[in-house]
């Protein structure tokens, strides 16, 4: 499954992301730079990973989400090809328009690197379907600028459509609604602050579920 | 010719940051403050014959990039040499 992560001057967890799927196994794992343009066709899947991108230079993200490989993303994106966003990437994919909402100063303007608890709210999706709703995860989570932010008719549309996917236990930087991640109405496109890459081994394991959702999605064997 | 433009978290948005300067303030014995906000000021050298085309173009400088107009209220301001 030929899977593309994208590196940003600035990302952090590019490596991570690539180990982690080698060690998963069936993801045919090809690093992409920033300043790739063309079209990501023969691409399954598409990972924006942590970091500081452009060392969140104006906004998290918001640099990043001007960079040439995005305009290839977002055509990637129409088409249906799935697009993972984790931490930072989820601040681009928000920046960039592919998701809603927006991502904000954590409201303790602590800078929060701990172990949450996660609660899955829909499974019906290519990013969950091997956990079972309200399961219970635990991902780690490491960032400055966190607060999921959207506007009250917008949550109404996020959850009429099941596009919450998950949410915190107890919330770490005031998110509205306690939002941990959430996909677009297509559900192709998935943006999550914790770091699913680094929970797939040792101590825990919750993100391996991510990973194996993915493949199941794509009809491979988990 | 010069732009300058404020970009604050809008009103509905928490501002931790000023919430906190605030408080302190308000320590330090200036009772009288009952707010902050703390923003960004962005100034730009701009080359324009006028001025209304210097606004259209920084209005959707903002939308697209200064500001992110889900969370962030913008105000531009041309400044004459």
């Amino acid at each position: 499954m030929k899977t593309g992560v994208v590196t940003f001057p600035g990302s952090n967890c590019d490596d991570d992301v690539i180990d982690c799927l080698q060690r998963t196994g069936g993801f045919e794992v090809h690093p992409l730079w920033h300043k790739e343009t063309g079209n990501l066709g023969d691409y399954r899947l598409i990972v924006l990973p942590g970091g500081f991108s452009y060392g969140d230079y104006l906004r998290c993200g918001a640099m990043a989400a001007c960079s040439p490989i995005m305009t290839s993303i977002k055509e990637f994106a129409d088409r249906g090809g799935l697009v993972i966003g984790i931490c930072n990437g989820f601040q681009i994919l928000c920046e960039s328009g592919l998701l809603p909402g927006a991502l904000a100063k954590n409201l303790s303007l602590n800078f929060i690197c701990k172990d949450v608890q996660l609660k899955i709210e829909s499974v019906n999706n290519p990013w969950t379907n091997q956990t079972v709703k309200n399961q219970l995860l635990s991902l780690p989570v490491a960032h400055g600028e966190g607060r999921y932010i959207i506007d009250d008719q917008e949550y109404e549309t996020l959850v009429s459509n099941s596009q919450v996917l998950m949410t915190y236990q107890e919330n770490p930087n005031g998110s509205s609604h306690h939002i941990a991640g959430i996909c677009n109405k297509n559900k192709n496109v998935f943006g999550l602050m914790p770091h699913p890459e680094r929970s797939t081994d040792l101590r825990s394991k919750g993100g391996l579920l991510i990973w194996k959702s993915i493949k199941s999605h794509l009809g491979m064997a988990s | 010719m010069k732009a300058r433009i404020h970009v604050f978290y809008k009103d509905s948005v928490f501002d931790p940051q000023g919430n906190t300067v605030g408080e302190s303030l308000k320590k330090m014995g200036f009772q009288k403050v009952k707010g902050v906000r703390i923003g960004r000021v962005i100034d730009l050298e701009i080359d324009y014959s006028s001025k209304e085309e210097a606004r259209k173009d920084i209005q959707r400088m903002c939308e697209k990039l200064l500001a992110n107009p889900v969370i962030e209220s913008f105000k531009p301001e041309i400044i004459d040499p």
